[in-house]
């Protein structure tokens, strides 16, 4: 098996939240046409949803100098076989992410915030956060493409 | 589709019918309103029905806990009715699920407030 790696999207978008509904909608089609299920769409969507938000909300902080990169690839390499992987990357201060409270602590369970990375990691096979060059947060949402019947 | 509230009275518990998507901005702030709204009329026992609630993210939670505690701190009580497998799956993933009263039947949680 050749190694491939198919760019399905590459868009800069503005730091609003019409971003996040735009940013969901094209990945869910994207996750649709490579050939996940109703459920993993809907796990994939929530995902995005949930880090779009922190980019454009916690990370650009609305700020309209500001865009949100977002990036879809589908690759297939031997060992790994095929992976559908989001990259979304804000122009934000950044954050440590052991500073991030975690939201199953029993402390921590009736906060009104704090759960989108969590859900991220529970919905996708693989979350990397990481600080973006020059400046900013690289996420990358990784989940395997299911095997074609 | 947006959130769609719709408040109604059966006995003296205020049922609140919310349909469509709670997510971040309109959909979490509408929630939030209609409960301001109905502890400043001073309802005490408030059964949010989310049976039409196609989806919820991680705001639309947070507004769910704010409002349980909010009418927890007023002296009320807030529970839950008919959660779709994709909401109840949320709320188990959270680890919230246990904390809200949930139930499938509304005769059932209307009995639950006495």
């Amino acid at each position: 098996m050749e190694p491939t790696l198919q760019t399905l999207l590459d868009q800069d978008y503005p730091s609003t939240l019409e971003s996040v509904d735009e940013a969901e909608t094209v990945i869910l089609k994207a996750a649709a046409d490579v050939g996940f299920d109703e459920d993993e769409q809907h796990r994939i969507g929530m995902s995005v949803r949930e880090c779009m938000v922190n980019a454009v909300v916690h990370g650009n902080r609305y700020n309209r100098n500001k865009v949100v990169h977002v990036g879809v690839t589908r690759s297939c390499e031997p060992e790994a076989g095929e992976k559908f992987t989001i990259r979304i990357v804000d122009q934000g201060e950044g954050f440590e992410i052991k500073e991030v409270p975690d939201p199953l602590e029993e402390n921590n369970l009736l906060r009104h915030s704090g759960r989108g990375l969590f859900l991220m990691g529970a919905f996708m096979d693989d979350v990397k956060v990481r600080k973006a060059v020059p400046v900013g947060t690289e996420v990358t949402l990784v989940k395997s493409v299911p095997p074609q019947q | 589709m947006s959130v769609k509230l719709n408040t109604r009275q059966v006995g003296d518990v205020s049922v609140v019918d919310v349909s469509g998507r709670i997510t971040l901005g309109e959909g979490s702030s509408a929630l939030r309103d209609c409960l301001r709204d109905l502890m400043a009329q001073n309802n005490k026992k408030i059964l949010l029905n989310l049976s039409e609630v196609s989806y919820i993210d991680s705001s639309g939670i947070g507004e769910l806990v704010s409002g349980f505690t909010s009418v927890a701190n007023s002296g009320g009580t807030l529970k839950l009715l008919g959660l779709t497998k994709r909401v109840k799956d949320l709320l188990q993933i959270t680890k919230l699920y246990t904390v809200f009263d949930v139930h499938e039947e509304e005769a059932h949680a209307v009995r639950a407030f006495a």
